[in-house]
């Protein structure tokens, strides 16, 4: 019987992920940066079905209108799109690069509208966030009705405090946006996890920036990481649709791997075959 | 003669003529009306308000539309 072969049905595998009121299926969230084109971008995104990826707001340019736009390279019907603060540096200004791509994507009639990807950053150099506007821009947007998905550090504290303040779902970075440097404090990933999911196991938290390469994206599903969200690593691989189609394989792996509980890690080996019946005798040392 | 009157585009300086409504500048600067986001004097503007509100001197009106990003 097909059900009981190898092959798991979808439907097996279906492992829905709710941030706020919108219902994911895929846990792989891509950036529409830094792709050499938008038909490279397209094929990426094609190629892992992507269901939502983030989208910036910037100036019209005045002079030059016969520039392409980055809408007819996006599949509109299935994609949800999620607009960002990128670029914003104090809360004020966040505000408003949410309000404004808000109204676009009302008009666009996405389902993405009324979520907001906040970013507040707190220098150009290290793209780390400032958490003091972010906390701030994260309580006028809850107020204003957004759903806020919080670009934030590793910090456990700061991520209580998001959390707390209304944000649908904290998003720490791995390390550095752009850097490749992947999970640098694994231990700071798990306990904000750990913290934000007690009492609450369904809290999404989203590893935002960072991952250089598949195994990065697995080890933040393996730390309980409930999606990956990236651009870089994709966008500026030597081939994108490929690594776009290791990124699916390594957050489908690393989800699979924390619900199906690792081993414990020892000091010593734990022989895998039987102790017993042994042709001859072990020698005396350990 | 036609007055004009100096507003302020995405940090640009610019003429337009007196009683310009959104709907027009964004005509004038030949730009769809589809994947905008128009902000006027730091208010967000909704797309019915685009054929209504006549622009000021000395309005700050900021244009945006969606690139990519992460």
């Amino acid at each position: 019987m097909m059900e009981s072969g190898v092959f798991l049905e979808r439907e097996a595998l279906a492992d829905p992920l709710h941030i706020g009121s919108q219902t994911l299926h895929e846990r792989l969230i891509l950036g529409t940066g830094k792709y050499a084109s938008f038909e490279q971008m397209a094929e990426s995104f094609k190629v892992v079905a992507a269901e939502c990826v983030t989208i910036a707001v910037r100036r019209e340019k005045l002079h030059d209108s016969s520039g392409r736009n980055i809408l007819d390279y996006l599949d509109l019907e299935r994609t949800i799109l999620l607009p960002n603060t990128s670029g914003c540096y104090d809360a004020e200004t966040a505000l408003r690069c949410a309000r404004m791509g808000r109204e676009i994507l009302r008009g666009l009639e996405n389902p993405g509208s009324e979520w907001v990807k906040l970013e507040v950053l707190g220098s150009s150099r290290s793209l780390m966030p400032d958490v003091m506007e972010t906390l701030k821009a994260t309580r006028e947007l809850v107020k204003d009705g957004f759903e806020v998905l919080c670009y934030t550090n590793d910090d456990p504290v700061m991520a209580q405090r998001l959390k707390e303040a209304g944000a649908a779902s904290v998003m720490p970075a791995g390390s550095p946006i752009g850097s490749g440097l992947g999970i640098v404090n694994p231990n700071n990933l798990q306990m904000i996890v750990e913290d934000l999911k007690q009492g609450d196991p369904d809290y999404p938290v989203i590893v935002d920036a960072g991952v250089g390469t598949a195994s990065d994206a697995a080890i933040a599903m393996e730390l309980g990481a409930d999606a990956v969200l990236l651009n870089t690593s994709v966008a500026r691989a030597e081939d994108p649709v490929k690594m776009a189609l290791a990124m699916d394989f390594a957050v489908r792996a690393g989800r699979l791997a924390y619900q199906a509980g690792r081993i414990k890690k020892s000091k010593y080996a734990s022989a895998s075959s039987p102790e017993h019946g042994l042709i001859a005798d072990r020698p005396a040392r350990p | 003669m036609e007055s004009s009157m100096r507003i302020t585009v995405n940090g640009q300086d610019f003429a337009v003529p007196a009683g310009t409504t959104i709907a027009e500048l964004l005509v004038q600067l030949d730009i769809a009306q589809t994947a905008v986001a128009v902000e006027l004097n730091l208010e967000v503007q909704p797309k019915t308000a685009f054929t209504e509100r006549t622009l000021h001197p000395d309005d700050r009106v900021e244009i945006v539309t969606l690139v990519g990003g992460g």
